[in-house]
């Protein structure tokens, strides 16, 4: 056994363990990358404590996260209860819905750079149809990270893939003997088909986190963390003290905050969910 | 006699006639109205990116192209050596793809096939690093691979693929514990060795689930921004999310919108021939894998 794993071991141990302890080791440190590190306690993580540019990128990552995420689950689920009838043109809409998540990274975020653009973008222009004047999104502080919300709801069709297969392994025969018992379409979903995706659902909302923690992309190319910080996220934060200021101490203490973060949300999530989360065979594993 | 037969298609008990399902028709309106706003971008990326540098700036933008500007898909390849960034991104993302496909399958094989205790954990082990954010560990890493005098090379890119990547390993295990035992025993009998079993049994029976993972790696690969921008510094080496990063950098007054769909819409064309290729297998294989 150990012969196949060992790729995994040796990548885990230089590619992840070294890594992890010698940046919890750097985060206590003056570092430059290129002059040996200086230790000096828990200094950076006191400064961070008290930087503004810090507490910035956690309001904006958390802001993104606590909207995006949830409507992201809620419009893959739904689309996925749609499309798991048997509809005309099912599989053209699932293709359609899925494509958008094909064009995700860079390009995806160029072309929604284009799409917001006040003057000549075309979603002003839709909203032009209703009457109703848009905002300048990607320029204005106070739309801009509204504007990266709005975007992130367009690959919801990733999801949607995941939550087809999940329901697609709910057994008829449950919702066929409830149907005979009476239920509604919406008993049904609630007490037969959500437990039984509930696994997907606690996987997507995990991965999805995790994910939304590190935006990185948008930040990048679309806003450089502007309008006056408005699109400041954590990861671009991080990404600029490192290789903008080359403050790899103070860098690697936001590191491992993010790291601790993770961890603890993923902890209370799982936590939780034991008790909603129907695994089959009663029992996990 | 023949008059009852006759009769039959004409009157059926109107219990069982076919009515129109309310929830349906809502369902096919919601549908119909959420696939035109999610391809409308789309439609507008190919769109602006046949229209002529004077078009695009139109307000409102027009659907179609007034004329066909079909030399933007020459002028890119001249003026951003779009060409090279396209070599670079396929170079990386095709090894990439080996060496995830490699070591996945190993180690997913050798999770699957041997149960005992530190198998265990080594195996939860390995599905917390997939919590673990590549923020949280990039900067050593940068420091290691510059100690090694990788930086601007494709290295760093390539190299981490080849030891395996989680997620990966989590899949292909998932699907491997499902080939049946009776196989491998009937392969131990006729004396294969496991490396032989691995190679001969389940590597061929795996198709669907190896064409998943490699779609995957592909897509991350291809996709990839933060990890070139670290390690590419001079611009002949970029990968195509970096060089079009740049495009929208200070070098143009005005971004030049038409150019940026070109290559939106050029990115996205190997990942799509992908899916194309492999889209029954991929399907199948999210099943199979059972992601959940």
């Amino acid at each position: 056994m150990y012969l196949f794993i060992s790729p995994w071991l040796i990548g885990f141990l230089i590619f992840a363990l070294y890594p992890i302890l010698s940046s919890l080791y750097y985060s206590f440190t003056d570092y430059d990358i290129i002059h040996p590190p200086k230790f000096i306690g828990l200094a950076n993580y006191t400064e961070m404590f008290h930087n503004e540019l810090f507490w910035r990128s956690v309001k904006v990552t958390l802001r993104y996260t606590f909207i995006s995420v949830p409507v992201q689950l809620l419009l893959g689920l739904g689309f996925a209860l749609l499309l798991h009838q048997t509809i005309p043109w099912r599989g053209f809409f699932r293709t359609a819905m899925y494509f958008p998540s094909m064009v995700s990274g860079v390009a995806m975020s160029l072309l929604w750079y284009w799409i917001f653009n006040p003057q000549i973008g075309l979603f002003n222009y839709m909203l032009s149809w209703f009457g109703i004047h848009g905002p300048a999104w990607l320029m204005n502080p106070d739309t801009a990270l509204y504007a990266l919300i709005i975007m992130s709801f367009w690959t919801a069709g990733s999801g949607m893939i995941l939550f087809l297969a999940g329901l697609q392994g709910v057994p008829a025969s449950l919702i066929e003997a409830a149907n005979l018992d009476g239920a509604g379409r919406f008993r049904i979903f609630l007490n037969i088909t959500l437990p039984m995706i509930s696994p997907v659902l606690l996987f997507q909302l995990i991965m999805g986190l995790i994910d939304s923690f590190q935006v990185f992309t948008q930040a990048f190319v679309m806003t450089q963390g502007g309008p006056n910080y408005s699109t400041w996220f954590y990861v671009y934060n991080l990404y600029t003290s490192a290789f903008k200021e080359y403050r790899a101490g103070y860098s690697s203490a936001l590191a491992w905050i993010l790291l601790i973060v993770v961890m603890l949300f993923t902890a209370v999530i799982m936590k939780l969910s034991n008790r909603y989360v129907h695994y089959e065979g009663g029992s996990r594993r | 006699m023949s008059t009852v037969k006759a009769a039959s298609p004409l009157s059926p008990p109107s219990r069982l006639r076919r009515r129109v399902d309310p929830v349906k028709i809502a369902s096919f309106i919601t549908l119909v109205i959420t696939t035109f706003l999610m391809l409308l971008p789309l439609f507008f990326m190919v769109s602006t990116s046949l229209k002529s540098k004077r078009e695009m700036l139109k307000f409102p933008p027009t659907f179609l192209p007034e004329s066909w500007a079909w030399s933007n898909y020459t002028d890119i390849f001249e003026t951003l050596q779009f060409g090279t960034l396209y070599k670079n991104s396929l170079i990386i993302a095709g090894f990439s793809v080996f060496g995830t496909l490699l070591s996945s399958a190993l180690v997913a094989y050798g999770f699957a096939r041997y149960r005992g205790r530190g198998n265990n954990f080594w195996f939860i082990l390995l599905l917390s690093t997939m919590m673990l954010p590549y923020p949280a560990i990039m900067i050593p890493q940068f420091v290691l691979f510059s100690k090694m005098q990788w930086i601007d090379t494709f290295l760093p890119l390539i190299v981490p693929a080849f030891f395996g990547s989680a997620y990966n390993i989590f899949l292909l295990r998932q699907f491997f514990s499902t080939l049946p035992e009776e196989l491998f025993d009937a392969g131990r009998i006729d004396g294969c060795g496991e490396l032989r079993m691995w190679r001969t049994i389940a590597l061929p029976l795996s198709a669907p689930a190896l064409a998943t993972v490699a779609i995957f790696a592909f897509i991350y690969s291809w996709n990839d921004l933060l990890t070139p921008v670290l390690y590419l510094s001079s611009s002949d080496k970029f990968t195509l999310p970096v060089g079009m990063a740049s495009l929208t950098s200070s070098r143009f007054r005005i971004p030049p919108w038409h150019l940026l769909m070109v290559a939106s819409v050029l990115a996205m064309v190997p990942i799509v021939t992908l899916f194309a290729i492999a889209q029954k297998q991929f399907v199948e294989g999210i099943v199979l894998t059972g992601i959940k």
